[in-house]
């Protein structure tokens, strides 16, 4: 076979995986709408799925949104300055915080920390046979693991944007009061008259299909490893890389039909 | 719970199976009566934990018929075998316990999920179980702080923890020394005596096994190449299955496998 015919048939067998696992996944979705119809949800394991989540995620999110403000300040400052429109400071960073930054960042940091940690134990179960040990004693995995795992970072991951956004405008006005002399007021002036409440919903909304891409991708590729921990560890990187392109993805459609 | 002694409980029909290139299982055809305890045994990777999981609907046959406690599980989804499987209980190979939950947690998660129980009721049941099985005391323990045998034990308490009408032991006692060994089998037969459960026992422990169950199959290239009272099993009059259970060196077994 020539380099050509090398080259096309790895194309073909690359646009084939993809294909399956944008099938398994769209499969996995569907299968989690079913769980959830009528809604049979173990409350034991969604409480402890919230908490492992959210909880112990809020560090780190308060941390990326606090700088992802004040830099969006430091960006925007020195032509804010330049051209003494210092009322537009804070609409500046917050537009930028709340409708893009802040849901983009969170969520990759989310999918970072939750969702490579959703895929290894996920993962871990699958090759130790955990999942069979379900099936066998009548326990739908997906009933039982994944929907409480979807819903709760979807849950989670908006109240953490949630919080993030507030943090984040925080971040903005230390920075701008900090280290380019915008008042407190005028900081707060700029966001209270040029934010919009659909500015704040428009990244809510994104989070709820971020949490959910997450959440799905992390969760297909726990179910379907294979090998050992040879096959952990590539799911778990397949499914940061799947969360990320679907985050970016989903984003430029959201922005160009929502506005 | 008592069970009626009738029909049969286990029926597999020229069940075929393979994984790849592989024929796992070319052809076979077993019944296990109800009430009944049939030993499976075969050299390593002859198939005999696929059927463990064909019968328990884990894996469908390729082609075949299996039916269990008289539903067939061919081609069935998994929502249609919930039922058939609350009535039966496995122990896996390698446990399968779930590192989520405590040993009594472990334990009590199948009457649990079935509900219908009181939760004091629960707590006692695990309670005798883990006793049963030399646990007393281990309940609060995560299963990554217990041995292999200890393990193999909150399998055990959990595969029989609700009475099932049809138990599968997939090597039931590997790990373990000679005298928990027989301390297992004890437990078990004493079990299958008060509930009158279905027993399949998969097990390469075949002196132990043997005064476990009542007859023993033994599976060799994808087929039950014989099958005899357990009693009489080193005596069997295929050379296959004596060379197997004696443990010799020379014999069918080394010409056929090499």
């Amino acid at each position: 076979m020539t380099w050509i015919g090398t080259w096309l048939r790895n194309i073909g067998a690359g646009a084939l995986r993809v294909a399956d696992e944008v099938g398994g996944i769209l499969l996995l979705t569907w299968m989690v709408l079913r769980a959830l119809i009528p809604p049979k949800i173990d409350w034991r394991e969604l409480v402890k799925n919230l908490y492992k989540m959210g909880n112990r995620s809020v560090p780190i999110v308060v941390l990326t949104a606090f700088f992802a403000g004040g830099l969006m300040t430091l960006q925007t400052g020195p032509f804010v300055k330049k051209f003494g429109a210092q009322a537009l400071a804070g609409w500046g960073a917050g537009y930028a915080v709340l409708r893009e930054i802040g849901p983009i960042l969170i969520a990759l940091m989310f999918s970072g920390r939750v969702g490579a940690n959703n895929t290894a134990e996920l993962s871990t179960m699958t090759v130790t046979e955990q999942l069979d040990g379900l099936r066998a004693l009548a326990i739908d995995p997906v009933r039982f693991l994944v929907v409480p795992r979807v819903i709760s970072m979807i849950v989670m991951l908006v109240a953490l944007t949630v919080i993030g956004d507030l943090v984040a405008l925080t971040g903005a006005s230390i920075v701008g009061r900090a280290m380019l002399d915008i008042e407190w007021a005028t900081m707060f002036h700029s966001f209270a008259d040029n934010l919009k409440p659909y500015d704040f919903l428009h990244g809510v909304y994104k989070s709820i299909a971020f949490g959910g891409a997450i959440a799905v991708t992390s969760c297909y590729f726990g179910v379907t490893v294979r090998g050992g921990a040879v096959g952990v560890g590539k799911a778990v990187n397949a499914a940061v890389v799947a969360a990320a392109v679907s985050i970016m993805l989903l984003d430029f459609f959201l922005t160009y039909t929502t506005g | 719970m008592s069970v009626e002694p009738a029909g049969t409980a286990i029926r597999l029909r020229n069940v075929r199976k393979s994984y790849g290139r592989h024929d796992v299982l070319a052809g076979v055809s077993l019944d296990v009566p109800r009430g009944g305890r049939l030993g499976l045994i075969g050299p390593a990777a002859s198939g005999k934990s696929v059927i463990c999981k064909l019968v328990c609907g884990l894996e469908q046959p390729d082609r075949g018929e299996v039916e269990v406690l008289g539903e067939s599980v061919v081609g069935k989804r998994e929502v249609q075998l919930g039922d058939l499987r609350q009535r039966i209980g496995m122990l896996f190979q390698n446990y399968v316990l779930f590192d989520f939950l405590t040993v009594a947690g472990n334990v009590a998660f199948p009457l649990e999920q079935r509900g219908g129980m009181a939760v004091g009721a629960i707590a006692e049941r695990v309670a005798t179980r883990l006793r049963a099985v030399g646990l007393a005391g281990s309940e609060g323990k995560l299963t990554g702080e217990l041995s292999g045998g200890m393990k193999k034990r909150v399998g055990i308490a959990r595969a029989t923890v609700a009475d099932a009408e049809l138990v599968i032991y997939d090597e039931p006692t590997a790990g373990l020394d000679p005298v928990t060994t027989q301390k297992i089998y004890d437990l078990l037969a004493a079990d299958q005596q008060r509930t009158g459960a279905t027993v399949l026992a998969v097990s390469s422990d075949v002196v132990a096994l043997a005064k476990f169950v009542d007859e023993i199959a033994f599976l060799y290239h994808g087929h039950i190449v014989y099958r005899g009272p357990a009693a009489t099993i080193a005596d069997a009059p295929d050379p296959l299955v004596r060379q197997f259970v004696r443990g010799e060196l020379e014999g069918p077994l080394e010409e056929r496998r090499a």
